[in-house]
């Protein structure tokens, strides 16, 4: 029997990879800079650099750890079914038959839009159906939804 | 009124409203308790009169705004005083019907018909309330349109009687489940504090007691909800009744079923009993009320019988669950690494868990929804992952099969995504 991981796999586009270590930046570098500017002007200079270092490592472990995510990201399109593959620490596989979709989301925040990136989700009659893929090219969503939605459609099965 | 269309009976917006009322009459009450110095009784009775009065139009307008009708592929409902609503429920897409009778209700011989369907947080058609004949008259239609029987007037379909579990059976098992455990904990606690320190064995007792009331409680109403429970078999499909007070009946048509729990707690294995529980898409959106009804199919029985109305209620024989997983996998679930077996065959996936109460897990497979394989840091370590196959049932989990080796769960992902492709294709 073939291995299902073994198939041809599509990846999320690099701009998410910008778009995390941006984050990365502003959610974790950041705060991590003003506290050592501050300490340093209130306290000294050793806690300032204590608080640097800290700030610096779990920038890069963060740094690292956002790489490796967007790495594990990965979906395939297969005859009947839609697979997604994510994660890192846990590792997730999701198998989404076409006749099971309920219903296709494209969404995108801010950054995605700047950046002309989508995040599709597929929605089955299940709450633990979990099959997102990000950081998708804004016509690579648009195709991958109409595609989803006209396969579903043809394959639509009843509960 | 005119083109079939019905009212509710009169008597419901009181009987949904009697507990807002004395709610009302009670707070007044105290209100003039408190206040009597500086308020006449006289002002505060009328008070209460002219709300009274209110909530009574009120309810009145609103039911007189309700009305139902049936027609051939769906029941229509309007209802609404100010945000008028008007809903369609198709009749395919119906997934089980319920008659309950709440105890006062009961009295006045009245009963609420509930329409299970998929989507939307509760219940999505409640018609509360009719009289008995009425609810009973409107499900045989309902479930007449269903099934694809077309009569005018289709006669009750014929209903025989598979399982009944004697009143005295269900409460050894309610007494033996949760509320020994709890009791014995209790007790334990009780005389290892008397032991230690007499003085602390009292506001120990005291801090534990809500607790254990919470599951007095819960095994109560257990035993309240399941007691009398009967399990027959109609032309519409399943029919369940039980309940001492409140009484339910429900009906679940062929097929509707998503996925069936067995569970044998550990005290009652020299007994051999288990319990069934069944999920169907539609029930447990929501809370409250939703959560009250039992998810039982057969609160306790033996295994052979238990085992044998699965068969029946899926369709045919299931496969064993007898696959074990590796040993390292002890490292992940020590205790409960023998109880974690699966088996699977063209139409079924069986998946068993647990350590103290055996929990066995059957989904068939032509309701999955979606397939997953999880895996995290620990299990990556040994090498395992877990699979899920996802059904639309909301109140169980569906199929779980924990802790596999982790080149067989990707096998076994491929395996399912075929299978159930298949059994979804002949379904």
């Amino acid at each position: 029997m073939t291995d299902l991981l073994d198939g041809e796999w599509r990846r999320p586009a690099r701009a998410l990879l910008t778009i995390r270590r941006v984050e990365v930046v502003v959610f974790l570098a950041l705060p991590f800079l003003v506290a050592a500017v501050a300490l340093s002007v209130v306290s000294g200079v050793t806690e300032a650099i204590a608080v640097a270092v800290a700030g610096l490592v779990t920038t890069g472990l963060s740094l690292v750890g956002v790489e490796r995510r967007w790495q594990a990201w990965g979906y395939a399109e297969r005859q009947e079914d839609l697979l997604v593959r994510r994660g890192v620490l846990v590792r997730r596989t999701s198998v989404v038959p076409y006749g099971r979709m309920q219903y296709v989301d494209v969404t995108a925040g801010p950054l995605d839009r700047r950046l002309g990136l989508a995040r599709v989700t597929l929605h089955t009659a299940a709450a633990a159906s979990d099959a997102s893929i990000p950081g998708l090219p804004a016509e690579e969503a648009t195709r991958l939804r109409d595609r989803l939605a006209a396969l579903g459609e043809a394959r639509a099965a009843g509960l | 009124m005119a083109d079939g269309w019905q009212r509710l009976h009169p008597l419901s917006p009181i009987l949904r409203g009697w507990r807002v009322l004395l709610l009302l009459v009670a707070a007044f009450g105290q209100q003039s308790f408190q206040q009597s110095g500086e308020l006449d009784p006289l002002y505060i009775g009328l008070g209460v009169l002219a709300s009274t009065a209110v909530a009574v139009l009120l309810g009145f307008v609103a039911w007189h705004r309700t009305r139902y009708r049936l027609t051939a592929t769906e029941l229509q409902i309007d209802s609404g005083v100010l945000q008028r609503r008007s809903r369609r429920v198709p009749l395919a897409r119906l997934q089980a019907v319920d008659v309950v009778r709440p105890v006062v209700a009961r009295v006045l011989g009245l009963a609420e018909l509930r329409l299970e369907v998929v989507g939307g947080g509760r219940t999505e058609a409640p018609l509360a309330y009719l009289t008995e004949d009425d609810a009973q008259a409107l499900r045989t239609r309902l479930l007449a349109s269903v099934a694809g029987r077309t009569e005018e007037q289709p006669e009750a379909a014929h209903e025989a009687v598979l399982v009944t579990v004697p009143t005295g059976t269900l409460v050894a098992s309610v007494v033996l489940g949760p509320l020994l455990v709890a009791s014995a904990v209790m007790f334990l606690l009780l005389i290892g504090a008397a032991a230690v320190e007499p003085a602390a064995a009292l506001p120990l007792a005291a801090a534990a007691l809500p607790a254990y009331a919470g599951v007095v409680t819960f095994a109560g109403r257990r035993a309240l909800q399941e007691y009398g429970f009967t399990v027959s078999e109609s032309t519409d499909g399943l029919r369940l009744r039980h309940g001492l007070l409140d009484t339910r009946s429900q009906t679940i048509p062929d097929g509707r079923v998503q996925a069936v729990r067995v569970l044998e707690p550990l005290f009652w294995r020299p007994f051999g009993w288990v319990r069934v529980e069944i999920d169907v898409a539609g029930y447990g959106g929501g809370r409250g009320e939703q959560q009250s009804a039992t998810k039982a199919l057969l609160p306790v029985a033996p295994r052979a019988l238990a085992e044998a109305l699965v068969g029946r209620v899926l369709g045919g024989g299931l496969p064993v669950a007898s696959a074990p997983v590796p040993a390292r996998a002890r490292w992940r679930a020590p205790l409960s690494r023998r109880k974690l077996k699966a088996g699977l065959d063209d139409r079924h996936l069986v998946t068993t868990h647990g350590v103290l109460t055996t929990t066995t897990d059957v989904v068939p497979l032509a309701k999955v929804q979606s397939l997953r394989m999880t895996s995290g840091p620990w299990q990556q370590r040994l090498g395992l992952a877990t699979l899920h196959a996802d059904t639309a049932g909301r109140r169980l989990p569906g199929g779980k099969a924990h802790h596999r080796d982790a080149d067989e769960a990707r096998l076994l992902l491929a395996e399912l995504a075929d299978r159930t492709r298949l059994a979804r294709q002949g379904a």
